[in-house]
């Protein structure tokens, strides 16, 4: 079995975001950088059905992006995928979901994955396309959000997570694409011995000109904050002097607190 | 101009949210068509054409054929955009059918100039403003972002069907949550903690608050994805729709999905580090502090 798990590097979402230069992205400078939260969980399924199956699954790590994702592709061969390929591109935020699939569907296609296991969306952008047209451009079977995963004999049955803390069940043979969810597994930390085997592990790089085949079918025009509502009030400083204030208002508005 | 507005069927009745399509149709003055897997006695309260399939034939989830008929739809009346929820139906189709049609996906829109959609990003802290440059767009929006109207209506009914039902996909049905544990609808006061609650250890710490206010702990998903507190308490679109006097939210950032659960509250207090958490957005009083210093003052003060 080929096991294809493709994640991606973004920003630590406590960050502060700046507007670059450019004026439709973030100021990288000062920003940390880790694995998509989704992303950790689907590295860590894969790495799961590897060791339900006796270590048979060869599990392939893929990410598209500058120099600095190669930290995040190491991160999943410490948690214990086989091999990593990056997909060298400096100005992956420039290109749109649709470039971004096809690209993955470029070095996909023909290699013959029987499961591929994305994150349901990315924390930075959020479209929470790419993975579904991952198995679109593939024409593969593909379910979204999965809260649960269970292998059997080359069908997959899973759990797709709803609204209002319903399920729905679903079940397809392989080969597929799955999106995971938060909460799908526990994402496992990956040990010391495991980081230093990680380092042996095969490391691929390919410029990303070997799979662009496709031109955006939208562009981004700007990147702000939020348009502030106002009208909130805001409490800065010592805490007790906030916690007297507080009561003061709650007293006052709501029915509450006496 | 013209919108493609694909409604939503949960075990045969249509999601009220459905409505808010038609909001945002609105605000974009276009021509309305709806298009819907249900049944003849679930239709939307609209006067205008809905395409109708089956549930009972297609499915209520079955994204190989529920793309299919949409497509059929949007063969038939060529609409400028195509638009879904931005729930787990509509961003698990809406690709499909983009991918279907080479046409530009925004997803999530909160707001929407022309053919400029403004979308979150960055857990909800930033926005993007997204120009589509196909001559079809698919949209998702954001549940909530444009607020339904009281709907009256008939439609003009057209069936749709396929002549190939054969699908790779087999839904087995619904599973329910654990109808157990507390009910925060009830509640009148609500207390709930966040990730910047920092460990499980740190829960009582908001629980004792919660208790001081004669309220219920009320949790966001990291903190129940992590075990730390029990699945029933979870506000948000996965968890609980709550609207309670009073909701303090602790060390929570304000992801939608959580805000989705809770912004009808009568008073909102959260206390939150970072003074640019989308929290504040929906706050009546922003606390900017670490919850675990400023809630036991709190907690101290009512005691």
């Amino acid at each position: 079995m080929k096991i294809l798990v493709c994640v991606k590097q973004v920003p630590d979402m406590e960050s502060r975001f700046k507007v670059n230069g450019t004026g439709v992205w973030y100021e990288e400078t000062d920003l940390a950088f880790r694995m998509n939260e989704y992303d950790e969980y689907a590295v860590e399924q894969a790495v799961q059905l590897k060791e339900q199956l006796g270590e048979a699954p060869d599990v392939t790590v893929l990410s598209i992006g500058p120099d600095r994702v190669g930290e995040t592709v190491k991160k999943a061969l410490a948690m214990g995928c086989d091999r990593a390929v990056h997909i060298q591109d400096p100005a992956i935020h420039m290109k749109d979901p649709w470039q971004v699939a096809s690209i993955i569907a470029a070095f996909a296609r023909d290699k013959g994955f029987d499961l591929i296991l994305t994150g349901m969306q990315s924390q930075d952008r959020g479209s929470a396309q790419v993975g579904v047209t991952v198995a679109e451009r593939l024409g593969l079977p593909c379910a979204t959000t999965l809260v649960g995963f269970a292998y059997n004999d080359g069908t997959i049955t899973v759990k797709r997570e709803l609204e209002g803390g319903l399920k729905g069940v679903v079940r397809m043979r392989l080969p597929a694409v799955v999106t995971c969810q938060l909460g799908l597994n526990t994402p496992r930390y990956p040990t010391l011995p495991n980081i230093m085997k990680a380092k042996k592990k095969e490391f691929l790089a390919h410029p990303v000109a070997d799979f662009l085949r496709e031109e955006p079918l939208c562009a981004t025009a700007s990147f702000h904050p939020p348009a502030k509502k106002g009208g909130g009030l805001v409490l800065e400083g010592d805490v007790n002097d906030m916690a007297d204030r507080l009561l003061g208002i709650l007293k006052e508005k709501t029915a509450v607190v006496r | 101009m013209k919108a493609l507005l694909v409604c939503e069927y949960r075990e045969g009745t249509l999601l009220d949210a459905s409505y808010e399509l038609i909001a945002f149709a609105d605000r974009i003055g276009v021509d309305k068509v709806l298009a819907v897997v249900g049944s003849e006695g679930a239709l939307p309260r609209f006067t205008g054409p809905v395409y109708l399939a089956d549930a009972e034939k297609y499915g209520e989830y079955n994204p190989d054929l529920h793309k299919k008929l949409v497509l059929a739809a949007v063969e038939k009346e060529n609409p400028d955009c195509i638009v879904f929820l931005h729930s787990s139906y509509g961003w698990d189709l809406a690709p499909r059918v983009a991918a279907a049609l080479k046409a530009a996906q925004v997803s999530e829109v909160v707001a929407v100039d022309g053919r400029n959609y403004e979308v979150t990003c960055c857990n909800g802290k930033m926005r993007r403003t997204i120009t589509s440059t196909t001559a079809r767009t698919v949209v998702t929006v954001q549940a909530g972002a444009f607020t339904a109207l009281p709907a009256e209506g008939t439609p003009q009914v057209t069936r749709l069907d396929l002549v190939d039902i054969a699908s790779p996909v087999e839904f087995l049905g619904y599973e329910a949550a654990e109808a157990k544990g507390v009910d925060l609808a009830k509640a009148e006061v609500i207390v709930s903690a966040g990730r910047g609650v920092g460990k499980k250890e740190n829960v009582p710490v908001i629980a004792a608050l919660a208790r001081a206010l004669v309220g219920e702990l009320g949790a966001s998903r990291p903190v129940v994805d992590a075990g730390w507190v029990e699945h029933s308490h979870q506000v948000g679109t996965t968890g609980q729709t709550v609207s309670p006097k009073l909701y303090v939210a602790c060390g929570i950032s304000g992801a939608i999905q959580h805000v989705a659960g809770m912004k009808k509250s009568d008073f909102v207090v959260a206390i939150n580090k970072d003074r640019d958490a989308p929290i504040g957005e929906v706050a009546d009083v922003l606390i900017v502090a670490d919850a675990l210093q400023f809630v036991p003052a709190l907690t101290a003060k009512l005691q």
